[in-house]
C-alpha cells in the first residue's frame, strides 16, 4: 500500500450563526492506513462529528463553511470534488453509520430494499442480483435473510443497527465512518454489535473511523486514537501509546473521571469547569482554563505539536514552539 | 442503621392492548438510612418504574412501600402530600425536567412555595443558599433553563430536589445525559450532599461503573425482577448470577489489559408482555437447565446479604 488511505490536513470548519462564528474544527490533521481503525474521542462539541461530515462532504451549508484544508482519500482530494463526483464515493467507497438506527432507517421502506439501494446505485446490479446480495449482507450481520421484506419497526434496536451496518458494508467500502454507533444501545447489545463490527472489519479489511465519547469502546475496537477538544486534536497515537502513556492533561483527565469498574476507588477526580463556548474559544491552548497544569505561556500561545514516534501531543508541557493565536 | 425504605412484593403492570406489561413483578428490597441502593439493568427492566413507584409518582398494582414504617402505597392524599416533603426525585434529562418558562430561582423555590415555607423574601434567601450548595452562581437566579448547559441544569434539578430538606432522593439516571467530565462533577456533588445532609438514595442507572462508584448495595434487575442483590463490592468480586456476569463483561473498559473474560449474550430481551416462564433469563442463559423454564428460582441469601435468584448457583 502506497501511503495512507485517508489523509486529513489542516482542516478548518466554521459555522456562521446569528450569534457569531462557531469555530467547530480548527486545524485537524490525521491519517489512516487501509484496514486500520481510528477512534475519534471527545465530549459534546469537540468537533468529532463535524470532522466526519467534512470527510463525507456533508457539512450543512449554510451555516457550515470548510474554510481550508484537504481530505485526501485514495489519492483524491475530496474537498475539490463536485457533488456529482462525491455521490459516487458516498455509500460506495466511504459509508457512514449513524448513532440512532431508528432515525437513519426509512420507516416506510423494507430493510432489504434499503440495503440493495446502494448496490443498484453504485454497482450496476439488477434488482434481483441486489436482492440476493442484500440477503447475504443480512446473514453477515446475523439476521436471517428471509427478513429482507420486513420494516425497521419490526426489528429491535440492536438488530436495526446491524441492518445499518449491512447497508454500510454492502458495497465493500474502503472506509466506514461510525458516529457513536452503539451509544443508543444497551450494554449487552453494545457488546454484540461491537463484536460484529470487529469481525466484519477484518473480513472485509475495511478501515474505520469510530467516533465515540466512550474510551471503553475505543479500547474494544480501535488501534489508533485521536483525542479532540474544542475543535483540535490534542493528542493522538496508537492505542498502546494513548492508553498506556497518555500525556495531554485533558486525556489524563478523561481517564481519571471514569469510575474504575475493576479497582477500588473512593473519589473520582473530575475535570474542573466546562467545555469552552465555541463562539468564543479561549486564546492560547483551548484547554488552559480547565487545565490543572496551566502555565502563563498556555494562556497566550497555541502549543505546537510534539511528535514522539507517532505519539503526537499538543501541549506546552512537552514541546516548545507554536504560534501566537491571532 | 434502621431501614428507611422497605419494599415488599411490589408489582406494577401496565395494561396495553396486547395484555399486561410486567414492568415490575414482585420486587422486595430495603434501603438503610444514609445508604445508597444502586438499581441497575438495561432498558425496560423496570428500574425507573421502581423508582417512580417508591415515591408514588405512579400507583403500584400491588405490594407495600414502607417509609419509616408507614405505607406509602396506601396513604391518603393528605398524608401523601406531607410525606412528599421527605422524598424527592432527580430526573435523567435536565432538558425536559425543568419548566422552560420558569427562571432558575422560581424552579428551585417552587417546592418551598407549595409547602408555604417562609415569606417570599425568606424563600429567596433559601434558594440562594441552595444554589450555593449545589455550586450554582447566584447570578443565574433570573436565568432560564435554555441559557444553561446540561451540567448546570442538572444542578438546578438537584437544588430543587434538596429544597425541602428531604431524607430520601430517587436519582433516576441523573448523569446519563451528561458528558463524562461533567458526569464526574455531578457524582462527586451527590456524594458530598449525601454526607452533609445525611441523605438516602435510590440510584437508578444502566451504567455499572457509575453505580459501583456511588452505591453501598446494588440490585440487578432483569425483566421486572431482581436477579441478584448484594453489597456493592461483593457484587463485582463475586458475581453469581449469569445475567450480572454478562452485564459486567459487556462493559467496555478503557484499559489495555482487561482482566475480565469476554462473555457475550445472544439475542435480545424478551417482551415484558408475555415474559418467559420459570426463570425469565432462561431464553438467553448459557447455563440453562430443564428446571429453569419450569420453575422460577427464588431470590435467596447465599451468605453475607448476597441474594441470588438462580437454580444453578448453590
Amino acid at each position: 500500500m502506497n501511503g495512507p488511505l485517508l489523509e486529513v490536513a489542516d482542516l478548518n470548519v466554521i459555522y456562521k450563526t446569528y450569534e457569531g462564528t462557531v469555530a467547530a474544527v480548527n486545524g485537524v490533521e490525521f491519517s489512516l492506513e487501509a484496514g486500520r481503525t481510528l477512534g475519534l474521542v471527545g465530549e459534546s462539541g469537540a468537533g468529532k462529528t463535524t470532522t466526519a461530515l467534512s470527510i463525507m462532504g456533508l457539512v450543512p451549508s449554510p451555516p457550515g463553511i470548510i474554510t481550508s484544508g484537504s481530505v485526501n482519500f485514495a489519492g483524491k482530494n475530496l474537498l475539490s470534488l463536485s457533488e456529482k463526483e462525491m455521490k459516487k464515493i458516498r455509500g460506495n467507497h466511504i459509508s457512514m453509520i449513524f448513532q440512532d438506527p431508528m432515525t437513519s432507517l426509512n420507516p416506510v421502506v423494507t430493510v432489504g430494499v434499503q440495503i440493495s439501494e446502494a448496490l443498484v446505485a453504485h454497482q450496476n446490479l439488477s434488482e434481483a442480483e441486489a436482492e440476493k446480495k442484500a440477503m447475504e449482507m443480512l446473514e453477515k450481520v446475523q439476521i436471517p435473510g428471509q427478513r429482507y421484506r420486513e420494516y425497521p419497526h419490526e426489528f429491535s434496536g440492536g438488530m436495526r443497527q446491524r441492518v445499518v451496518i449491512a447497508m454500510a458494508l454492502a458495497c465493500n467500502p474502503g472506509l466506514i465512518i461510525a458516529d457513536e454507533p452503539t451509544t443508543a444501545l444497551d450494554v449487552t447489545i453494545q457488546a454484540q454489535v461491537l463484536e460484529l463490527m470487529r469481525s466484519l472489519k477484518e473480513e472485509f479489511s475495511t478501515a474505520m473511523i469510530m467516533i465515540t465519547h466512550d474510551l471503553g469502546v475505543v479500547g474494544e475496537v480501535c488501534d489508533h486514537v485521536a483525542v479532540m477538544y474544542a475543535g483540535r486534536i490534542v493528542e493522538t497515537g496508537s492505542l498502546e501509546q494513548i492508553f498506556g502513556n497518555a500525556r495531554h492533561p485533558y486525556t489524563l483527565g478523561l481517564f481519571r473521571c471514569i469510575p474504575d469498574i475493576e479497582e477500588e476507588t473512593s473519589k473520582i477526580r473530575p475535570i474542573e469547569g466546562l467545555m469552552p463556548d465555541p463562539l468564543d474559544l479561549p486564546s492560547g491552548c483551548p484547554f488552559h482554563p480547565r487545565c490543572p497544569q496551566c502555565m502563563d505561556l498556555c494562556r497566550t500561545v497555541v502549543p505546537g505539536v510534539l511528535d514522539d514516534g507517532g505519539h503526537r501531543v499538543m501541549c506546552h508541557l512537552y514541546g516548545k514552539g507554536g504560534a501566537v493565536h491571532g | 442503621m434502621a431501614d428507611l425504605i422497605k419494599v415488599e412484593n411490589l408489582v406494577k403492570y401496565f395494561p396495553v392492548a396486547a395484555g399486561n406489561v410486567h414492568a415490575v413483578d414482585d420486587v422486595s428490597f430495603a434501603i438503610k438510612e444514609g445508604e445508597t441502593l444502586g438499581l441497575v439493568g438495561e432498558s425496560g427492566c423496570g428500574k425507573s418504574t421502581t423508582g417512580r413507584l417508591l415515591i408514588r409518582l405512579i400507583e403500584a398494582t400491588s405490594g407495600r412501600i414502607l417509609y419509616r414504617g408507614r405505607d406509602i402505597a396506601s396513604a391518603d392524599k393528605k398524608t401523601l402530600h406531607d410525606m412528599r416533603k421527605e422524598m424527592q426525585i432527580i430526573f435523567q434529562d435536565p432538558f425536559s425536567s425543568l419548566d422552560p418558562r420558569k427562571s432558575i430561582g422560581e424552579t428551585i423555590g417552587k417546592p418551598l412555595e407549595i409547602f408555604g415555607m417562609g415569606s417570599k423574601r425568606e424563600r429567596e434567601e433559601m434558594v440562594d443558599a441552595l444554589m450555593e450548595k449545589v455550586g450554582l452562581s447566584p447570578r443565574l437566579f433570573y436565568k432560564y433553563p435554555h441559557e444553561l448547559d446540561g451540567g448546570r441544569r442538572q444542578r438546578v434539578g438537584i437544588a430543587r430536589a434538596l429544597s425541602l430538606s428531604p431524607s430520601f432522593i430517587v436519582c433516576d439516571e441523573p448523569v446519563s445525559a451528561l458528558d463524562v467530565s461533567i458526569q464526574a462533577q455531578i457524582l462527586n456533588l451527590l456524594q458530598e450532599l449525601q454526607e452533609t445532609m445525611k441523605l438516602t438514595y435510590l440510584f437508578v442507572s444502566h451504567d455499572l461503573s457509575v453505580v459501583k462508584h456511588i452505591s453501598n448495595r446494588i440490585a440487578v434487575m432483569y425483566l421486572g425482577k431482581i436477579v441478584e442483590s448484594s453489597p456493592s463490592l461483593e457484587l463485582f468480586s463475586n458475581t453469581l448470577h449469569p445475567y450480572s456476569q454478562a452485564l459486567l463483561a459487556a462493559v467496555p473498559i478503557p484499559k489495555l489489559d482487561r482482566k475480565r473474560e469476554r462473555f457475550i449474550l445472544s439475542g435480545g430481551v424478551p417482551s415484558p408482555i408475555n415474559p418467559p416462564s420459570g426463570c425469565r433469563f432462561h431464553t438467553r442463559c448459557p447455563w440453562k437447565m430443564d428446571i429453569c423454564s419450569r420453575e422460577e428460582p427464588p431470590l435467596t441469601d447465599r451468605g453475607g446479604g448476597h441474594f441470588v435468584a438462580c437454580h444453578k448457583v448453590k
